[in-house]
């Protein structure tokens, strides 16, 4: 067994309305910054995983993802290890 | 004999002694469940209420979802129990699958507190029979900070083909709230829908808030025939008849 590390990030899928990142968007303006759109405000999920390997442990991700952390109505996800832990 | 109905009190629900209150006022035997219940005690029908099951961490109602009770009111709601979620109640009923379309954040970000209007579809559900009028505005609270409802517009169009948009918000002349209407439709829902059924017909839920206007002290009674419609379609069910038209749901 090994440990592995992994964030999830929970993004709005496109199409869904997101007002935290118009919210976002809209204060920009405020900071003088200009030629920024699109921001979309999602959460990101780091945990360890103890799995025979990696490829078992991204399944045990792919698997709390898609049943817990994101609602596929609504929400799309990206798995990326983010490096073994000793 | 009157009918036993349960009501699911999660960590975190606030509404479940107003359910159990007004439930008791409809002539029912209200029960409360814990979450760990893995059974429902022999209910005709179960309120999933308001509240902030388990904080409304990750996503309102998701982690409640997965509690050993819902397991329970899965099961019962295949078999064709009656099953009603208020407010965070509807939440969960919608991160499990049990209606259709999502919860997200109000449009305007803000928690709301306060009272809007909303008008019944359709009166030949279990949830409806009693109320006097289809179209009719009834007044009761929203408290909710991610009510807007959302599906995608393929399957709007089928909610409504199909019947199964039981409530929207309209204004107090009862006339449709758009969606842009942030006195009428606070939350921004879309297409204004304040609570929906599955295919099935038993299993509804609404974001706002029937049991806290459940009798004229509390400044509205318009939402007590929400109540003793499910009330008394779970009296039908026990003695073994047909809830209110459930069939009515194609």
């Amino acid at each position: 067994m090994s440990s592995h590390r992994f964030a999830v990030n929970v993004t709005p899928k496109p199409g869904i309305l997101d007002p935290q990142g118009r919210a976002v968007e809209g204060s920009l303006n405020h900071l003088g910054i200009e030629g920024v759109r699109s921001v979309r405000v999602g959460r990101r999920v780091e945990l360890t995983v103890e799995a025979t390997d990696e490829a078992a442990a991204r399944d045990v991700v792919e698997k709390l993802a898609s049943e817990l952390l994101a609602n596929p109505l609504i929400e799309a996800y990206a798995i990326e290890a983010i490096g073994a832990v000793a | 004999m009157p009918v036993r109905i349960g009501v699911v009190v999660f960590p975190g629900s606030n509404c479940d002694r107003d359910t159990l209150h007004a439930l008791d006022l409809a002539g029912a035997e209200p029960i409360a469940l814990w979450h760990e219940h893995t059974s429902l005690d022999g209910v005709a029908a179960v309120i999933l209420p308001g509240g902030f099951a388990y904080g409304d961490y990750l996503r309102a109602g998701v982690i409640a979802r997965f509690s050993p009770v819902m397991r329970a009111v899965e099961a019962f709601a295949a078999e064709g129990g009656l099953v009603l979620g208020i407010c965070n109640g509807f939440q969960v009923l919608a991160e499990a699958g049990l209606v259709p379309g999502a919860l997200l954040r109000n449009r305007g970000l803000r928690f709301l507190g306060r009272d809007v209007h909303i008008a019944a579809e359709r009166l030949d559900t279990p949830f409806t029979h009693a109320l006097a009028a289809a179209g009719r505005p009834l007044r009761m609270p929203i408290a909710h900070g991610e009510g807007c409802y959302y599906a995608d517009d393929a399957r709007l169009d089928a909610l409504e083909a199909d019947g199964r948009v039981l409530f929207r918000y309209v204004d107090g002349a009862g006339e449709r709230a758009a969606e842009t209407d942030r006195v009428a439709n606070p939350n921004g829902s879309l297409r204004a829908i304040a609570g929906v059924r599955n295919a099935a017909g038993n299993v509804a839920g609404l974001m706002p808030h029937p049991e806290r206007a459940s009798e004229a002290l509390l400044g509205s009674d318009d939402g007590f025939p929400i109540i003793r419609s499910l009330v008394d379609s779970a009296a039908r069910a026990a003695a073994g008849q047909r809830p209110h038209e459930l069939a009515g749901a194609r």
